[in-house]
C-alpha cells in the first residue's frame, strides 16, 4: 500500500512541469485544518461526526488522502450481511415467458420485494461503514455502468452487478470495464444479447464509447457499427446466468476501430479504448464533478488524466491526485456542489449520529428524492447537481429534515399510522413500514452538542454547513431548535 | 406569515371585485393556457379509438376486441371505446379533436426512454436535458407575474417543463402544498451558484404559494377518483388569482400486459368523466376558449394481444385536444394495420413534435423550430390561431 502511494506520488510530481513538483513540496509540511477536514470529508465521506473532522484536521493533504483510500475495503468486509436469495438461480426467461398471469405478479411481487432488500442493505451499508469512501465510489461507478432493475429485472443479476463494481470501487478501472462488459446485468441492460453477425444491436457499443469511456466528439459512427460487429456474440446463458460467448453469431470479418483494423473481438476494443488517453481523461473529468467542482478546470484534467493512464487505470491513482490537488481546497470550489438525495439522507444521519432501526424509510426517501438506488433513470445515470432540486425534492428535502429532528414529538403520531391496519395493499403496508421506521429514529441533541464540544451558533455552522448561513439565525436559537434552522438552511443543501 | 393573510384577502377582493379574472388581461399568449394529460404506462390506442370497419382489427385481437355494435361511432371507421360516452357531446359540440397514428421515427419501446423522447421532444437515439414546455418559457417567458410557469399534478417528475430554469411547480392537491410551502423561505440571491440555483427554486415555491388558492368553490361535481382529483386540483389552480402558462396532469395504470378489458374500460370511463369535469369546471371559470386540453403517452400499444389478455408495448397511438378554441373531428393516420414493422407495431402518422408545434405556433404564437430542433407539421385543429 505505502509502497504503492509513493510510486504514485513520485509519479505524479515527476510528471510534467517544475511548478507542480513545487507545489507539492510547499503544500506537504501543512496540515489541512479543520475547514479542510470538514471539506474533505463532506466530499468523500458522506459528511462526518466531529471527532473525524478534528482526527483528520491534523494531517497533511497526502496523509488524509492516504487515510482516506487505505480504509477502502472489499466485499470481505461488509457490515451487513447480504440478502438471502442473491445465489439462487435466476428464473429463466422462458420459464417467465410461460407463467400465468397470476405467477407472472407474484414474480413481480417477488422481485419488487427482493428489489426493496436489496436498497435496503446497500443503505445499511452506507449508514455503517467505517469506509464511506467505499460506498461513494460504488454509487459512483453504479452511476456510470448504469444498469436498472427496471429492465434486468432479476434482482440476482443486480446484486452481482453491484458487487462487481464494489470489487473494483478503488481497483483498477481497466479491470472493472473488461468485466462489467461480460456482466449478465450489463448484458441485459443494454441488449448485448441482440447483437448477432449480420444483425447487429449498436446499444452497447455506443453507450461504452459515449458514456463509458471516451466520451462524445471522439469517436465516429463507423467506429460505433465496428465496435457493434466486435461483440458480436456477447450474451448470457439463459439456464446458467452467466455469460456466455456465442461464437456461432460472432462476427469474424475483419473490423477498425479507432484506426486500428484487425478481427477483432470485444476485448480487443476494450484496450483499444484504455490505450487511449481521452478515455482516462473522461473519467477525470467525471470524478472531478464529483469530488471537486461542477466545472472540471481542462490543465488539470490533462495532468491527472495522465497520471491515471500511466497508472494503468488505478482508480486510487487518480483519487489521490485530486484528492492532494490545490483546486480540490481550493476555496472557490467549497460549497459548489449539490449533495445527492444520498448525500444528504446518510450524510445527516451519520453526521448527527442518529439511531435508527429498519432503515426502509431512508431506502424510500432517497428515491423520493430522486435517486433510487439500483434504478437510475436511464443509461446516462442521474444527471445530478442543480438537477436534484426542483419545487417537489426541495420541500420533501426540508419535510425530511424536519421530521427527523422532530421524531420525538412526531413519534406518537407516527406510531398510530403505523398501527393502522384499516387499508390493506402494498402501498399501505410500505407506508406503515416507513413510519414504523420513521418512528425508530431517534436523536439525542444534547448529547451531540456537548460530544461536539458546540453550543454557539457559529461553531455548529462550522462543522454542519459548507458554507456561511444564508439565512440570519435567530440570537437566541441554541440546542435541538439551532440543529433544525441550521439544516433548513439553503446552505445545508450544499457540500 | 402575517404577509400571506394579507395577500389572501386582497386577492379574494380582487377576485370579488374585478371581472372576472383581472390578471389575464396583461397575460398576453399565455392568456391561452395548455392542460397536459399524460395517460402513464401507454394507452392502448386501439382500443380507444377503435378501427370498427377494419377485420384485421378483429382478428388480431380474438379476444379484447371491442364489439362493432359497442363502439360509439366517429365515422364509417374510427369509433370511440363505450367508456368513453362522457366525451361523445363534446365530439358531437365540435370540440374535440381525435388525432390517431401519433408516433415518432424508430420508436423506443421502453417506458423511460419513450417518455423522456416525448418529455425532452428528442429524436429517437438524441439525449436532451430539458422539457419542451421548459424550452418554449426559455424562449418565450411567461409573465413573472404568474404564479409558475407550468404546474405539475401528481408525480414528482417534472417532465416536459423540466429543466432550462423554467418554474415548474408540482403538487398533488393545493391546499397540501401551501401546507408544505411553509418550509420555503423567501431570500436574497447569493454569489454561490449552487446555492442560487436552491435559492431560485425556493423563490418559485414562495410565488407560487401566494399565487395559488385552495379556496374556490365549485359547482362542478369531481369524480371520486385519482383522475377526478388531480382534474380538482388543475381547476383550483385555474380560478387562483395569478396564472400559469401550462399544467400537466399525470393518469397511471395504461400499461395493461395482461386482462386488459375490465381495466382498460375503468381507466377510460375515469379518463372521460375526468375531462368532462374539467370541461364544466373550465366553463365555470369561464376559461373554456382559453384552454387546451392534449394527451399523450410514451407510446401506444401493440395491435396483436398477447397470451394474457392483454397487449405489449407498441409504437403509434390515437390522441386527444379537445378545448372552446378546437376544430372537433378526426385528424392524423388511421391505424394501417396491414402494414405493421417487423416487431409487429403500427407505422405513424403524425410526429408528436407536430402537436407540439401546433400548441406552439398556433396556440403561443411562440416559433417552433429552435424549441423542437427543426420544422414540424402544423395541425389545422384550431379555429382561432395566435400570431
Amino acid at each position: 500500500m505505502r509502497y504503492w502511494l509513493i510510486a504514485t506520488l513520485m509519479l505524479a510530481a515527476g510528471l510534467p512541469a517544475a511548478a507542480n513538483v513545487a507545489t507539492a513540496a510547499t503544500t506537504t509540511a501543512a496540515t489541512i485544518g479543520y475547514e479542510g477536514a470538514r471539506h474533505l470529508l463532506a466530499r468523500t465521506s458522506f459528511a462526518a461526526p466531529v471527532s473525524e473532522v478534528e482526527n483528520f484536521s491534523r494531517l497533511t493533504r497526502e496523509q488524509a488522502s492516504n487515510k482516506l483510500l487505505s480504509w477502502s475495503q472489499t466485499a470481505g468486509a461488509l457490515s451487513s450481511p447480504a440478502p438471502s436469495w442473491v445465489n439462487e438461480p435466476v428464473i429463466v426467461p422462458r420459464r417467465l415467458r410461460e407463467m400465468s398471469t397470476e405467477e407472472r405478479q407474484a414474480t413481480q411481487r417477488m422481485f419488487n420485494q427482493r428489489g426493496m432488500e436489496m436498497r435496503a442493505w446497500w443503505m445499511q451499508q452506507m449508514l455503517t461503514t467505517p469506509s464511506p469512501l467505499t460506498e461513494k465510489m460504488v454509487l459512483f461507478w453504479h452511476n456510470h455502468f448504469v444498469s436498472s432493475t427496471q429492465k434486468v429485472r432479476q434482482p440476482q443479476y443486480m446484486y452481482r452487478q453491484h458487487m462487481l463494481l464494489r470489487r473494483h470501487a478503488l481497483g483498477n478501472f481497466g479491470e472493472m470495464l473488461h468485466e462489467i462488459a461480460r456482466d449478465p446485468a450489463m448484458v441485459v441492460y443494454l441488449d448485448s444479447a441482440s447483437n448477432r453477425k449480420g444483425r447487429p444491436n449498436e446499444n452497447f457499443a455506443r453507450e461504452l464509447m459515449e458514456l463509458f469511456t471516451l466520451g462524445e466528439g471522439y469517436y465516429t459512427e463507423s467506429d460505433v457499427k465496428e465496435t457493434a460487429r466486435a461483440f458480436t456474440g456477447w450474451s448470457i446463458d439463459p439456464e446458467r446466468g452467466e455469460f456466455l460467448f456465442r461464437a456461432a453469431v460472432h462476427d469474424d470479418g475483419t473490423k477498425t476501430v479507432l484506426g486500428k483494423a484487425g478481427n477483432l473481438d470485444g476485448a480487443a476494443v476494450l484496450d483499444i479504448l484504455l490505450a487511449h488517453p481521452r478515455t482516462a481523461e473522461f473519467i477525470v473529468a467525471k470524478l472531478w464533478r464529483e469530488f471537486i467542482s461542477p466545472n472540471p478546470d481542462p490543465v488539470e484534467v490533462r495532468r491527472i488524466g495522465a497520471i491515471f493512464h500511466g497508472s494503468r487505470y488505478d482508480i486510487r491513482a487518480a483519487l489521490n491526485a485530486m484528492l492532494t490537488s490545490d483546486a480540490f481546497y481550493d476555496a472557490r470550489n467549497r460549497a459548489s456542489l449539490i449533495k445527492s438525495p444520498v448525500d444528504l439522507v446518510v450524510g445527516t444521519l451519520r453526521q448527527f449520529q442518529f439511531t435508527t432501526g429498519d432503515v426502509q424509510p431512508f431506502v424510500v426517501t432517497v428515491a423520493q428524492l430522486g435517486q433510487n438506488l439500483f434504478a437510475p433513470p436511464n443509461v446516462k445515470g442521474w444527471p445530478g447537481g442543480e438537477l436534484w432540486i426542483n419545487s417537489t425534492t426541495l420541500l420533501a428535502r426540508k419535510q425530511f429534515l424536519d421530521r427527523i429532528f422532530r421524531a420525538d414529538e412526531a413519534r406518537p403520531a407516527m406510531m398510530l399510522v403505523a398501527a393502522d391496519t384499516s387499508k390493506g395493499g402494498a402501498a399501505a403496508e410500505a407506508r406503515q413500514r416507513f413510519m414504523r421506521g420513521m418512528a425508530e429514529i431517534s436523536f439525542d441533541s444534547e448529547r451531540w452538542l456537548r460530544q461536539s464540544g458546540r453550543t454557539d451558533a457559529g461553531a455548529v455552522a462550522r462543522l454542519v454547513l459548507a458554507t456561511s448561513p444564508h439565512n440570519t439565525l435567530p440570537g437566541d436559537a441554541a440546542g435541538l431548535e439551532l440543529i433544525r434552522r441550521m439544516t433548513q438552511d439553503p446552505a445545508y443543501q450544499l457540500k | 406569515m402575517k404577509r400571506r393573510d394579507f395577500l389572501r384577502t386582497a386577492g379574494a377582493a380582487a377576485v370579488v371585485s374585478i371581472a372576472p379574472l383581472p390578471v389575464f388581461a396583461n397575460a398576453g399568449r399565455y392568456g391561452n393556457l395548455l392542460i397536459l394529460v399524460e395517460l402513464k404506462g401507454g394507452n392502448d390506442g386501439l382500443n380507444t379509438v377503435v378501427p370498427y370497419a377494419d377485420d384485421q382489427y378483429y382478428a388480431l385481437r380474438p379476444r379484447i376486441a371491442i364489439a362493432r355494435d359497442q363502439v360509439l361511432q366517429l365515422n364509417g371507421a374510427a369509433g370511440l371505446h363505450p367508456s368513453l360516452a362522457p366525451l361523445m357531446p363534446l365530439w358531437q359540440a365540435r370540440e374535440l379533436a381525435v388525432v390517431q397514428g401519433v408516433g415518432y421515427p424508430s420508436a423506443n419501446l421502453s417506458h423511460f426512454r419513450s417518455i423522456e423522447i416525448w418529455d425532452t421532444a428528442s429524436k429517437s437515439n438524441e439525449y436532451l436535458q430539458d422539457g419542451w414546455l421548459a424550452r418554449a418559457f426559455s424562449q418565450a417567458p411567461a409573465p413573472r407575474s404568474f404564479a409558475a410557469d407550468a404546474i405539475v399534478v401528481g408525480g414528482a417528475e417534472m417532465g416536459p417543463a423540466a429543466g432550462g430554469g423554467a418554474r415548474t411547480i408540482a403538487l398533488t392537491d393545493t391546499e397540501r402544498f401551501l401546507q408544505q410551502a411553509k418550509f420555503a423561505v423567501p431570500a436574497a440571491q447569493a454569489q454561490n451558484a449552487a446555492l442560487n440555483h436552491i435559492l431560485r427554486v425556493e423563490h418559485d415555491i414562495v410565488q407560487a404559494a401566494r399565487g395559488l388558492n385552495a379556496q374556490h368553490a365549485f359547482r362542478t361535481v369531481f369524480p371520486q377518483t385519482g383522475f377526478g382529483n388531480a382534474v380538482r386540483t388543475a381547476s383550483q389552480v385555474v380560478a387562483s388569482r395569478a396564472g400559469v402558462a401550462a399544467i400537466r396532469l399525470s393518469f397511471n395504470g395504461f400499461d395493461t400486459h395482461s386482462g386488459q378489458q375490465g381495466t382498460h374500460a375503468r381507466l377510460l370511463t375515469n379518463l372521460a368523466d375526468g375531462l368532462a369535469a374539467l370541461k364544466s369546471a373550465l366553463l365555470e371559470l369561464n376559461r373554456w376558449d382559453s384552454t387546451l386540453v392534449m394527451t399523450y403517452a410514451e407510446f401506444g400499444r401493440r395491435p396483436r394481444e398477447n397470451m394474457s389478455g392483454g397487449t405489449d408495448h407498441g409504437t403509434a397511438s390515437a390522441h386527444f385536444v379537445l378545448g372552446g378554441q378546437v376544430k372537433g373531428g378526426l385528424y392524423g393516420l388511421p391505424p394501417e394495420l396491414a402494414r405493421l414493422d417487423g416487431n409487429g407495431n403500427l407505422p405513424f402518422g403524425v410526429d408528436f413534435r407536430d402537436m407540439y408545434a401546433t400548441v406552439l405556433e398556433h396556440w403561443w404564437g411562440v416559433g417552433s423550430s429552435t424549441i423542437l430542433g427543426g420544422k414540424f407539421a402544423l395541425l389545422d385543429m384550431l379555429k382561432q390561431k395566435v400570431v
